[in-house]
């Protein structure tokens, strides 16, 4: 999965006003609609789509979907908004998401946080990195609790990881 | 296990509600089983006219032999069962919900509109805790316009609701949500796209504190400084059955009365705001005379009417120019002059554009923008496009609470204004003018486009001479010679129901507040 | 097995027999271990036959509510209406990971045990709803699905037999509540991902509103094993001392253990032997403090109670606490229980859905008062505060997140009140607490 290279300031790289849902994504949407007997099943996939085309759900974003979906854009913000892994606005490069509930916060994981948090120069948790590289999190319990501490960035799942391999860790990235 | 025993109303459900046997029919809910044995159990999020949302959690009852409270809205009444509203157990989780509403609920009372009608105050003054030992900052997001005549205030808000499910469901313009998720969730629209549906104020009323207020009431008055009439909307034929609320004798809200058979619970944004022009100052407020020389001048009645008749007897031809706001009593009165003098009988009926409210059957705000057009063609008015085309000089025009009709006077047609005000075609034209009430200063009926004949009740007094229609027009057709005509209104409408077929047998008390349909079939047109 | 460890002699691997195997993600080598002889002959079978297989298993849910498998799908009739399976893989049950290794490791396990159910309830279309952050899991299931379609396992006319069975993944986008039965129906729909009142049932009117059943990943793997070995080998996996709890559940282990991981044994488990011996006790040179026996949601036990308890679903009730999802959080004597119970409220806080005002409000305000007790700034008074607010929270909301955020504070406050008293200062009262006060004009 790729994301649009974020400016500091948000704003997206190009063909930002070019619809999502066309060419090869309005196939799979339309294959995607003989799975359920209504649009508004579609929903969430549909949302899928247009954060991966555009790295976020953008409110053009949330008014196209309510268009392919025959659903009013306020109802489409009513979802966007009730489901964490939507982003509202535009994040960084790499989307750092640190589980500290309880199972990981036993294992240290807040102390991941603050190596994340120093390593990446944000500081700060939700704030992108000035270069627009990164973008730093907690989140909520991530299935993965016997590999303590994991980290998702974007979608890729890192398991067990510590203090200490939190440079490697993002060194290694792109 | 052995069978359940039969029911004890076969076809229906007996159960037992705070110490009170009720029967109901299968799928009452327990808080409406809980109604009809005059028991309130106190909610928020469900309303009879929205779907059950269950998630208020205030109308929790203690159901003998169920593990767990029930939800009273969202569990049906069950065979044998015995309900406890106020056992401790239940009083105990209202208790509890009455608290969580409050922690984050700012103490707004004195600034709120809601203040005097807001449930949640009242159960909180009835069942909720005496102290708040809540000790953490609250939860704070602005206010927000929402369009149309609707402002937010999310901190006040509880959530329950009854706003998105109404523009979902009944307004099906689904242009509310629930945003966020937790205590962090509000009620959101989208950015650019407003409540500017036509029916979309009704979610103040159903808002059951101040989250949702209407911005044209805002700061106007409080709950307790107002008195209330029952009445009828008069923007449109739809009859929708309102309140009038005055506040030192000046209209400063409508707001809807339920009929389940004509409106529900629901008045439109039109009829809503509809009220100012029955506060206007300018009224005609004296009988008056035109005097050959000075113009217009003030008159006694008994001198006006005099020379009303004077007038009338004069006339070659006489043509009864009626509003078809006027009411059924006043109508009937203006049949009788007109039968009595051969005079024709027309209206014009302003219209605009209609908008349904498609959740509920045959509701919306009509094409035609006046209350009685049906009342009026039963009692013998007909509409017409251009009431002056057909008039001739040695005419004589009766202009009764019709100005807005009239744009110009053909040369050498006498006219005679019954009206509520004066505008300047009519200030030059009129020979005699005799003011009336409007009609929320006085009692009358309305037939709305279906037939239904419905009462309304008089909301504030008139200013100076000004009396009620029915009375100066039965002055008049007794002057007139056209008969005996009672003073009161409940004796005038029973002189029409015994006059005109398809008011046969209505009286006032037959109608009660909730109105009859008149017996002649009525076509139902678009 | 405990994955990522070797398998544990004691363990008895049946679903997890093939963790850690990279070749048994692959139709072929699923095949080759046995993969979807069950699945044509189910086929071939009556869907009331498997039901009663089931039913005599004493195969129970394995997400957390512990209802009989086989009476659930028996509430699903032959009435000619749409009947939907949908599989609930929306783990989030903090300390729960066994479902995501089964996706990742044996995605066919779960495509063949979905067919089977979805016939053993007349349903031709099954949805698996995979949280959205298992990205691994969703890209390994929807590949068992593409190579199942392209094999005619699934399809029109599954495996020759000429029934449909369709089965769907569908993403999940954030949300733990979504792992409630109703919850997930709604997201399923494009809602949001509130529960619904019951009744209906899910059996009367659920996804859809059409006649559905809801199952967990581990309930469907077990099925396949079930059907090929019988009912009586299932039963004999567990300890014949309780037959209520049957089979084998998989226990995700984590937090302060030598050796956190996937364990499959047999219901009725002695839980001292599990913890100190098959999970390698406590982290060297610590002591276990507290252990939570099935999931954050379910009462906190202390070491003692765990040494004489039996791991079933009675068992671990008698001893104080539940079963739940089965996923043991082990807390070591350098943990500040106060700290973590007051994280766990956060994260019932963060999930709420915003329905239910106990939820929505008791969760927030239970955070807000641990979180001033664990830094210091707390009253004896906000103990019995804590507990009421528990109370009122419990038995009275549309689904049981609001129970489940009361249940760590009470039991917390129940084993482990002189921790929270040590951080209450002495002689303080409200008036000294700067900033709490809200800001005037």
């Amino acid at each position: 999965m790729s994301l649009h290279t974020m400016a500091p300031d948000g704003h997206t790289a190009d063909h930002a006003d070019a619809p999502v849902f066309a060419g090869a994504r309005r196939a799979e949407l339309d294959e995607l609609l003989t799975r359920y007997p209504t649009k508004m099943a579609a929903l969430l996939p549909a949302l899928w789509m247009v954060q991966e085309e555009r790295g976020w759900v953008s409110p053009e974003g949330m008014e196209e979907v309510a268009r392919v979906l025959d659903l009013t854009p306020a109802y489409v913000k009513g979802v966007v908004t009730f489901y964490t892994m939507y982003h509202q606005h535009p994040v960084g490069q790499h989307f750092v998401q640190v589980c500290t509930t309880t199972p990981c916060n036993v294992c240290g994981a807040e102390d991941v946080v603050t190596a994340f948090l120093r390593e990446t120069t944000c500081g700060e948790l939700g704030v992108t990195s000035a270069d627009g590289r990164y973008t730093v999190v907690e989140v909520e319990c991530l299935g993965a609790c016997g590999f303590a501490t994991p980290v998702m960035i974007n979608e890729a799942l890192v398991e067990c990881v510590s203090v200490d391999s939190v440079k490697d860790l993002l060194a290694g990235l792109d | 296990m052995t069978a359940p025993a039969a029911p004890a109303n076969p076809g229906m459900v007996t159960l037992t509600i705070e110490g009170r046997e009720v029967i109901v029919p299968p799928g009452t809910s327990l808080l409406e089983a809980a109604k009809t044995a005059g028991v309130l159990v106190p909610h928020y999020c469900y309303h009879p006219s929205l779907p059950v949302a269950g998630v208020c959690r205030m109308c929790l009852v203690e159901v003998e032999k169920f593990p767990k409270l029930a939800p009273a809205c969202a569990t049906s009444a069950g065979e044998g069962q015995v309900v406890h509203v106020h056992s401790e157990k239940a009083r105990e989780a209202r208790k509890g919900v009455l608290e969580f509403l409050l922690i984050n609920h700012p103490l707004d009372c004195p600034i709120c509109d809601q203040s005097g009608e807001c449930e949640l105050q009242d159960y909180t003054f009835a069942e909720g805790r005496k102290d708040s030992r809540y000790m953490e900052p609250k939860r704070f997001n602005p206010m927000e316009d929402f369009g149309g005549d609707v402002l937010y205030v999310p901190n006040r808000c509880i959530l329950c609701t009854r706003c998105v499910r109404f523009m979902d469901v009944v307004a099906k313009d689904p242009v509310l949500n629930v945003s966020e998720r937790g205590d962090r969730a509000y009620i959101g629209k989208f950015e650019g796209r407003d409540l500017t549906h036509a029916w979309a104020s009704n979610v103040v009323d159903l808002c059951p504190v101040g989250a949702l207020l209407s911005k044209d009431f805002l700061n106007k008055a409080r709950a307790w400084e107002l008195d209330r009439a029952a009445s009828i909307c008069p923007s449109c034929s739809q009859g929708c059955n309102v309140t009038l609320e005055t506040r030192d004798n000046v209209v400063v809200r409508i707001r809807p009365r339920p009929n389940a058979a004509v409106n529900q619970h629901f008045a439109c944004d039109v009829g809503r705001l509809n009220y100012r022009w029955i506060n206007r100052r300018d009224r005609l407020e004296f009988p008056q005379v035109r005097d050959s020389g000075t113009g217009l001048a003030v008159a006694s009645w008994s001198a006006a009417i005099a020379a009303t008749t004077q007038l009338m007897r004069g006339a070659a031809r006489i043509t009864v120019l009626a509003s078809p706001g006027l009411s059924n009593e006043a109508l009937f009165l203006l049949n009788r002059i007109a039968a009595h003098t051969n005079a024709s009988m027309v209206m014009t009926i302003a219209r605009g554009p209609g908008a349904p409210l498609p959740g509920v059957k045959d509701l919306a705000l009509r094409a035609e923008r006046a209350p009685n057009h049906t009342g009026a063609e039963l009692l013998g008015f007909h509409e017409v496009a251009t009431p002056v085309a057909s008039l001739a000089p040695g005419d004589l025009l009766l202009v009764v609470d019709a100005a807005a009709a009239m744009t110009d006077v053909p040369e050498g047609v006498r006219v005679i204004v019954i009206g509520t005000a004066l505008d300047d075609v009519l200030r030059n034209a009129a020979a005699v003018a005799l003011p009336v009430c409007t009609f929320a200063e006085e009692d009358g009926t309305f037939t709305n486009l279906r037939g239904r004949v419905q009462r309304f009740l008089q909301a504030k007094a008139p200013p100076a001479q000004v009396r009620p229609s029915y009375r100066v027009l039965g002055e008049l057709a007794s002057a007139l010679g056209a008969g005996s005509f009672p003073v009161l209104a409940s004796d005038v409408f029973a002189e029409l129901a015994a006059t005109v077929p398809a008011f046969n047998g209505m009286t006032y008390r037959s109608l009660g507040l909730q109105g009859d349909m008149v017996t002649t079939p009525m076509e139902i047109t678009a | 097995m405990g994955y990522p460890h070797p398998s544990h002699p004691r363990e008895t691997p049946v679903i997890s027999k093939h963790f850690g195997d990279a070749e048994a993600r692959t139709l072929a080598g699923w095949q080759a271990h046995g993969g979807y002889d069950v699945l044509r002959q189910a086929l071939a079978t009556d869907p009331v036959e498997i039901q009663n297989v089931v039913k005599e298993s004493g195969l129970r849910g394995r997400g957390g509510a512990g209802f009989p498998t086989g009476v659930k799908w028996s509430f699903m009739k032959p009435d000619g209406k749409t009947h939907y399976l949908v599989i609930n893989a929306d783990e989030s049950e903090p300390g729960t990971f066994k479902d995501r290794e089964i996706m990742r490791w044996t995605p066919h396990q779960l495509v063949e045990g979905t067919a089977i159910a979805a016939h053993a309830i007349y349903a031709e279309t099954a949805y698996i709803y995979i949280r959205g952050e298992y990205t691994e899991p969703i890209a390994r299931v929807r590949e068992a699905v593409r190579e199942a379609y392209a094999a005619g396992i699934l399809g029109a006319n599954a495996m020759g037999s000429g029934k449909r069975v369709d089965v769907h993944v569908h993403k999940g986008a954030g949300a733990y509540i979504c792992g409630e039965e109703t919850a997930l129906m709604n997201s399923l729909e494009g809602r949001r991902g509130n529960p619904r009142i019951k009744p209906p049932f899910p059996a009367v009117a659920g996804l859809f509103a059409q006649p559905t059943t809801i199952n967990n990943v581990e309930t469907v793997c077990a099925v396949p094993h079930v059907l090929r070995h019988g009912a009586e080998w299932y039963k004999s996996l567990s300890s014949p001392s309780n037959p209520k709890s049957t089979g084998t559940k998989l226990f995700s282990v984590c937090g302060n253990v030598a050796k956190p991981g996937n364990y499959e044994v047999g219901m009725g488990f002695p839980m001292k032997d599990f913890l100190w011996d098959l999970c390698g006790g406590p982290p060297a040179g610590r002591e276990f403090k507290a252990i939570i026996p099935g999931g954050s949601s379910v009462p906190i036990l202390t070491p003692e109670e765990c040494a004489a308890a039996v791991m079933d679903y009675e068992g671990i009730q008698s001893a104080g606490s539940l079963l739940g999802s089965g996923g043991v959080i082990c807390f070591d004597d350098t943990q500040d229980m106060v700290r973590q119970i007051a994280r766990l409220a956060r994260f019932y806080a963060h999930e709420s859905c915003a329905q239910c005002t106990q939820c929505r409000e008791g969760t927030a305000w239970t955070v807000k008062i641990l979180e001033r007790i664990r830094d210091g700034e707390g009253t004896m008074k906000d103990l019995d505060t804590l507990l009421e607010i528990a109370d009122n929270m419990t038995g009275k909301t549309i689904c049981v997140l609001s129970d489940s955020c009361a249940t760590p504070v009470v039991s917390g406050l129940k084993k482990f009140r002189h921790e929270f008293e040590a951080k209450i200062p002495k002689n303080r009262s409200m008036a000294m607490i700067p900033d709490l006060a809200p800001a005037t004009a």
